[in-house]
């Protein structure tokens, strides 16, 4: 079954164009990348199916229901988001960040129940980030940052989870750590729309990729069949080459002789 | 299950064995002592002042009016008057502006995602200024200084909202420039009705402008007290949604609250609260931006708890400077005067030892 499903999605800023017939679907259960260069309009899909921006024309279905006529709180039942690192004015505790994905599911006024403190604590517990919990979240590192976050949408429960570049501002063991922990989270049974514009991370980790280049989608399907020469080609005037590391898949550029005169392998592929 | 349990289990002794993660008993004894803090300052302040009376009279005084087991004929008929008549109501408006001015500061902060916002940021001020100014100076077409304060200062706010909304949006940013574009005009419209006025009226627009609880009396307290008491409780109510507020406005849409509605909610129901302050007071500067700042020092940044406490603050400082005004020389001192250069230190110590803590 499909947990989400766009057609023909179409949005503009003024008279500039942005999605021009955006079309993708994605599976339940499974890691979908959406993947592009800089500029090339995934931050505006993403906003549209998250209906923080109002889309001129198209369908956007989530598990099966129209969003078009759902409230922001039936919204936020449906769907969790994880936005960029962000730093933000009050220094809340690591706590009460992840209660706040609680907040969909609390009744009263001042509703938080022993039961949405508890799954706080748990959700905090399995990334190990007890130690951090009383800690000011604007005090942290980036990627301790990114990881409350992913915890706060883990605590919101939700069947499907946006994440907006979850690694851009994270060093490389924090990439990878990250990455990882998404792909348990699809384990776990949520569906996960990520986007990313490094092509290494998407081929790696997700189980199927949308290329998304000059508002449009270029193509789809899994990582292998998408991610490749041509693809590359056409999105980056920097030619790229996908070469194998054993046997994962590797995104390099390819240099012109002489460019890189000590380059070990002598000339590129 | 049990893995679930065991995790939940291991936290309790962590947080020095009086609860869980999320303990608050702390935070409700310090709610506690800021109360008692404020029934001490009311008492003490009843006492001090021109006509001195002792902390006995005092007591009998209000014995006899709040319960039944006094009598009021039998008190001493000047203290009755001083410390009934006069004092206690001023005592009492002075914690409904307290209160008021510090909670919508709490909540401007919040809104705007900006710790160093106040209430007047969207021109309040200004406008009630304006207002106020009007009605000295005409006194025949505007006759109640209070009502025209109020007016123009959700005038000024309301102009400054519908300047800054832009297709079914309203930007922070925007917002805040509005507010001061519509401040300066209104600041400049008092400007021509002081040049215009009479030595008189000029003089009274000034003491206007420095504020002061000199004319507080019962009536005002009737009016003000439910009005005040209900704003607050509805903005109390929005607490959490505050603190989610102030991660931005997308994540708040993410998170169930919709943003344009609980912003309209909350800034249309803090404007009418400080305007309401101000037309009660005049303007009395840096209540309400230094008091939230206090309350987060004591209770870290949830609202739900920089409200109640920022509140109580907001009345024990105002309590506080409206005592010295009154005792500290032979003449009244305008109380705004008293706010600002007690405050100046404050500000000036959470700029130098407190600025990571506050501003992050």
């Amino acid at each position: 079954m499909n947990m989400m499903d766009v057609g023909d999605l179409w949005f503009s800023y003024g008279k500039k164009p942005i999605l021009s017939g955006a079309s993708f679907f994605v599976e339940e259960g499974t890691l979908c990348g959406l993947f592009g260069p800089n500029g090339s309009g995934k931050t505006t899909l993403f906003k549209c199916c998250l209906k923080f921006l109002a889309y001129a024309r198209g369908t956007v279905c989530m598990d099966g229901t129209d969003i078009s006529g759902l409230s922001v709180s039936q919204m936020a039942r449906l769907v969790s988001y994880v936005p960029q690192d962000h730093a933000p004015p009050f220094p809340f505790l690591v706590k009460e960040i992840v209660l706040m994905g609680r907040s969909p599911h609390l009744r009263g006024v001042f509703g938080a129940s022993s039961e949405d403190k508890r799954k706080v604590c748990d959700v905090l517990d399995s990334m190990g980030l007890l130690d951090i919990a009383d800690s000011p979240y604007n005090q942290l590192s980036g990627g301790q940052r990114q990881l409350v976050l992913m915890a706060r949408a883990i605590a919101q429960e939700t069947p499907l989870m946006f994440l907006d570049e979850p690694t851009a501002a994270l060093d490389f063991s924090n990439q990878l750590k990250v990455w990882k922990l998404v792909r348990s989270i699809v384990d776990d049974g949520v569906t996960v729309l990520a986007c990313s514009h490094d092509p290494n991370h998407v081929s790696w980790f997700c189980d199927k990729v949308v290329v998304m280049g000059s508002n449009k989608i270029l193509d789809s399907g899994p990582p292998e069949d998408v991610i490749t020469d041509a693809t590359l080609g056409t999105l980056y005037a920097e030619p790229c080459v996908r070469s194998y590391s054993g046997s994962v898949p590797v995104i390099i550029p390819r240099f012109s002789p002489g460019q890189i005169p000590s380059f070990p392998w002598g000339a590129c592929p | 299950m049990e893995r679930e349990m065991s995790a939940h289990e291991r936290l309790v002794p962590r947080a020095t064995g009086t609860g869980d993660l999320f303990a608050v008993r702390g935070k409700q004894r310090y709610l506690l002592i800021l109360m008692c803090m404020l029934l001490c300052s009311i008492m003490l302040s009843l006492a001090l002042g021109a006509y001195a009376v002792s902390l006995k009279g005092t007591v009998s005084v209000l014995v006899a009016h709040l319960t039944p087991f006094g009598d009021v004929g039998s008190l001493h008929p000047v203290q009755d008057k001083v410390i009934w008549n006069l004092r206690f109501p001023r005592i009492l408006v002075a914690i409904v502006v307290g209160v008021s001015l510090s909670v919508s500061g709490a909540v401007f902060q919040s809104v705007f995602r900006n710790p160093l916002v106040e209430p007047y940021i969207l021109g309040v001020s200004s406008g009630s200024a304006f207002g106020a100014a009007c009605s000295i100076v005409f006194p025949t077409i505007f006759f109640s200084v209070q009502g025209t304060a109020f007016l123009f200062g959700s005038v000024a706010v309301g102009a400054a909202y519908a300047l800054s909304r832009v297709r079914g949006d309203t930007p922070v940013i925007t917002l805040v420039l509005s507010g001061v574009i519509i401040g300066s005009v209104f600041s400049s419209f008092v400007s021509i009705l002081k040049y215009v006025a009479s030595d008189t009226a000029l003089r009274d627009i000034v003491f206007w402008l420095m504020g002061g609880f000199y004319y507080a009396s019962w009536d005002d307290v009737f009016v003000s007290l439910p009005i005040v008491t209900l704003s607050i409780l509805f903005l109390w109510s929005y607490g959490w949604k505050l603190n989610i507020l102030s991660m931005g406005d997308e994540e708040a849409r993410c998170l169930g609250v919709n943003p344009e509605h609980a912003k309209l909610a909350v800034v249309s129901v803090a404007t009418l609260l400080t305007a309401y302050a101000v037309s009660l007071a005049g303007i009395i500067a840096w209540v309400g931006l230094m008091m939230p700042h206090a309350a987060r020092l004591l209770f870290g940044p949830d609202n739900r708890y920089v409200l109640p406490a920022s509140a109580l603050m907001g009345a024990i400082y105002l309590i506080v400077c409206d005592t010295i005004a009154r005792t500290v020389a032979s003449a009244e001192i305008p109380v705004g005067i008293i706010a600002s250069i007690l405050g100046a230190p404050y500000l000036c110590y959470l700029l130098r030892n407190k600025g990571r803590v506050i501003y992050g």
